[in-house]
């Protein structure tokens, strides 16, 4: 796997890392948290660090992020961890090139339930 | 002939770093009119202000400009240095180089050639100034103190000790404030009503104070050392000086369903009512939104019980007018609403409640007598978490985005009476940050952490959710151990954060004194000039300028009255000689600037003018109360002839330095 620079993520997401005043919240309304070996909180940190290889081979905790974006709506400090989660999924994708999710596939991974912003997340989780 | 002096400063490397001090020296020498020009690293130090004296003497100056910062640093210096060596202080001129230039420029030769603009400008305006002198103004030895919390009660009694007279303006039926309603008093842990109640009967016993209780400010005039206030006194349907605050009316009332604003609607009041036993003044009120005499003719209950005959239900609105040399705004703060942050579910289950109503359950006054327990089914907690930093630094738009102060302090309050009071309570704090700077205030909270075993978990909690069985399912953030901890509560306290009372933006209208995004009243200077607002004759106590304890806000009350009392020893105040003045000859009568003008210092008379052609013509002119007049400026452009014009900023001095700079 090439190597993803911060500076990638950081212009990918829009993020800025070090408007977090590191209080967690995100973390704590995750409900996804168990199932993810890097939390929310520690994406930002991370890619504040520039350790953003341990996170592009995370996929568990890539592809149990819901993209509920709870963290996003509570983070009192607008840092919006799950575009963090989001950018870095991207970086995988667009290293894989070509391996995309085919739009015939589709129909039988969509589950109605998920809100729309969800489903757009989903067509990328999908393309791992 | 004119001979101006340039007096270029350094301020260190403020001014030098950026700007080359000696270029703009030598450049200002060759303007006309200048016979001494130097630079020198600090200008308002000892050795700077002899240098400005000396050359005043040697070269009989007529003028100076002092290239150095703002005016509204050091003006007052530099004229007092010019008065001493025999210059009249309006022929001294000052160039902003430092914040207006050095500061905001990075590249040498630019900010060298503004400054060197700058300076210009300056000289061309001192060759116009002219010798002016300051008059005087009276003093009103009288103070005004708005709202009576704690912040207001120490100023004024410390305004009546120095044997001034001082009125209390309060909107709530009794003076006291937010003080009233705590329990004890962190980091001592005295009882809140223990120590306030004593210095609210002094305040009613004093003879200096008067308190005006369910009364607002709803006008000011004047300026410092002359406010004319219009206060209104709304009607409370009681005669204050009959009522001798028996209670029997209280007690008789029939309307018992109003929900009790001092115990935050945790239990109810009558609709005629005294707020707490220790009230002062002790006199009942009666809310009219609720009366049923009041709002239908029905009942009269209140009247047929009162020995005293106070009540009074044809009672009006009253308003008066009272003059001061010194307004005190002491309008503290309230904890913010929450209904933005549902994901604590604050607004969903009664046992979720806020810091400020924690201390009504655990106040032997509150609706529980003192016994803490849920507001949902009156059982004992026996887990109870704390939460932190709900809605204070916060930039997301749904909170407030300074940090509130008190909130860690008063929650290791909590906890540790908590713990100590019911041992086999669970208790846990969540915090972002412990912050407690203050004498003996972390030592504080480590007896929390360490005597009454307090958890203390650093994190925020993401969601507190209420079950079928009663409980609060708490999921928050461990991030020292990296957990998502899941808490069974049965209490969540919210540290809600604080803001300014809403009255104070109206109020700060009123008075034109300056406010932040916040509405936090701001101050002269933040750490020179505290306690003053950059009004004035307005001083600032307590919340109303920014979130404070009790032992800070009692230590600004005093400030505040220290410097109003320093205001009002004086018999009389210097006026700014920059006033405005109307020349009768040009003014053609139209009243544009008395209608204008903010502190009513324009009047109108018909005079008598000997015309060119030797008759004689009566007409209607202007002419300016100079010692009313505060040379805000407002009627020199709204006088259509040119005839107003303020003097030291005449249009002609005005231009001469926009030719100057445009040269």
């Amino acid at each position: 796997m090439a190597q993803v620079s911060k500076e990638e993520i950081i212009r990918i997401s829009g993020v800025n890392p070090l408007k977090c005043m590191r209080c967690g919240k995100c973390s704590a309304t995750c409900p996804s948290y168990e199932e993810m070996e890097y939390h929310p909180h520690q994406f930002v940190y991370m890619v504040e660090k520039g350790e953003i290889e341990p996170l592009l081979k995370s996929a568990d905790s890539l592809y149990h992020c819901l993209s509920c974006f709870a963290c996003v709506e509570r983070c009192p400090r607008n840092v919006e961890p799950a575009k963090l989660v989001e950018a870095i999924r991207l970086a995988v994708i667009r290293q894989q090139g070509q391996n995309h999710l085919k739009p015939e596939t589709i129909p039988e991974v969509l589950d109605e339930d998920l809100p729309q912003q969800a489903i757009v997340s989903a067509f990328r989780k999908y393309s791992k | 002939m004119q001979k101006i002096g340039v007096f270029v400063c350094h301020c260190g490397t403020n001014i030098a770093g950026t700007v080359d001090v000696h270029a703009v020296a030598e450049a200002l020498k060759e303007e006309p009119g200048v016979v001494f020009s130097a630079d020198y690293p600090y200008m308002c130090s000892e050795a700077g202000q002899n240098m400005i004296k000396d050359a005043i003497r040697d070269y009989q100056l007529t003028g100076a400009v002092i290239c150095s910062c703002s005016p509204r640093m050091h003006e007052a210096t530099f004229r007092k240095a010019a008065t001493s060596a025999g210059l009249n202080p309006y022929l001294v001129e000052i160039a902003n180089i430092r914040e207006q230039c050095s500061w905001i420029h990075k590249d040498m030769p630019t900010a060298t050639e503004k400054a060197i603009i700058l300076g210009k400008a300056a000289i061309a305006k001192v060759h116009l100034n002219a010798p002016l002198t300051a008059g005087e103004s009276p003093v009103t030895k009288r103070a005004l103190v708005i709202r009576g919390g704690i912040a207001g009660i120490q100023t004024a009694l410390d305004i009546a000790e120095a044997g001034f007279p001082v009125d209390i303006v309060e909107k709530q039926p009794t003076i006291g404030g937010k003080m009233t309603q705590l329990d004890k008093t962190f980091p001592t842990l005295d009882c809140a009503a223990c120590i306030l109640t004593p210095k609210m009967v002094d305040c009613a016993q004093n003879e200096n104070i008067k308190i005006y209780s369910y009364s607002e400010v709803t006008d000011v005039k004047g300026f410092v050392g002359n406010f004319r206030v219009t206060i209104k006194r709304k009607a409370r349907y009681v005669d204050e000086t009959k009522c001798t605050g028996c209670g029997i009316c209280t007690e008789k009332c029939p309307m018992k369903k109003v929900p009790n604003e001092f115990n935050l609607g945790m239990n109810n009041r009558t609709a005629v009512y005294i707020p707490f036993a220790q009230a002062v003044p002790k006199v009942a009120t009666i809310d009219p939104e609720h009366c049923n005499m009041l709002k239908n003719g029905k009942c009269g209950v209140c009247a047929k019980v009162c020995t005293a005959g106070a009540i009074d239900y044809k009672q009006k609105d009253e308003f008066i007018e009272q003059e001061y040399g010194a307004i005190v705004v002491a309008t503290g703060y309230n904890p913010i609403k929450l209904d933005r942050y549902d994901e604590f579910a604050y607004s969903q289950s009664k046992d979720v409640i806020t810091s400020l109503e924690f201390e009504r359950l655990t106040n032997a006054a509150g609706p529980t007598s003192g016994q803490l327990l849920r507001p949902s089914d009156g059982k004992h907690p026996h887990t109870i978490v704390f939460v932190q930093c709900v809605g204070s630094r916060d930039t997301s738009g749904c909170g407030k985005e300074y940090c509130s102060k008190i909130c860690c302090m008063y929650t290791a309050k909590h906890a540790m009476l908590t713990r100590e009071k019911y041992p086999d309570t669970d208790v846990y704090v969540f915090y972002i940050d412990v912050r407690t700077p203050g004498k003996n205030f972390d030592e504080f909270y480590r007896r929390a952490v360490e005597e009454y075993g307090v958890h203390y978990i650093k994190g925020m909690v993401g969601k507190v959710a209420p079950r079928a069985d009663g409980t609060l399912l708490v999921q928050a953030s461990d991030l020292i151990s990296n957990e998502q901890l899941k808490i069974n509560a049965d209490l969540v306290v919210l540290a809600a954060a604080i803001e300014p009372d809403k009255t104070a933006r109206p109020l700060a209208t009123m008075l034109t004194a300056s406010m932040d995004t916040n509405d936090f009243f701001t101050e002269a200077h933040p750490k020179l000039r505290p306690v003053e607002s950059p009004t004035a004759g307005i001083f600032l106590s307590g919340t109303c300028q920014g979130p404070k304890d009790i032992p800070e806000t009692v230590s600004q009350a005093s400030a505040a009255a220290a410097k109003v009392i320093g205001l009002l020893v004086k018999d009389k105040l210097t006026c700014n000689p920059c006033v405005a003045h109307s020349d009768e000859w040009m003014c053609n009568g139209c009243s544009s600037c008395e209608k204008v003008c903010p502190y009513g210092a324009i009047t109108y008379s018909d005079k008598e003018f000997k015309m060119p052609d030797r008759t004689i013509a009566i007409r209607r002119v202007a002419s300016v109360n100079e010692a009313v007049c505060q040379g805000c400026g407002a009627c020199t452009v709204a006088c259509p002839s040119g005839a107003m014009d303020l003097k030291g900023f005449s249009n002609r001095q005005i231009m001469a330095e926009v030719d100057a700079i445009c040269k």
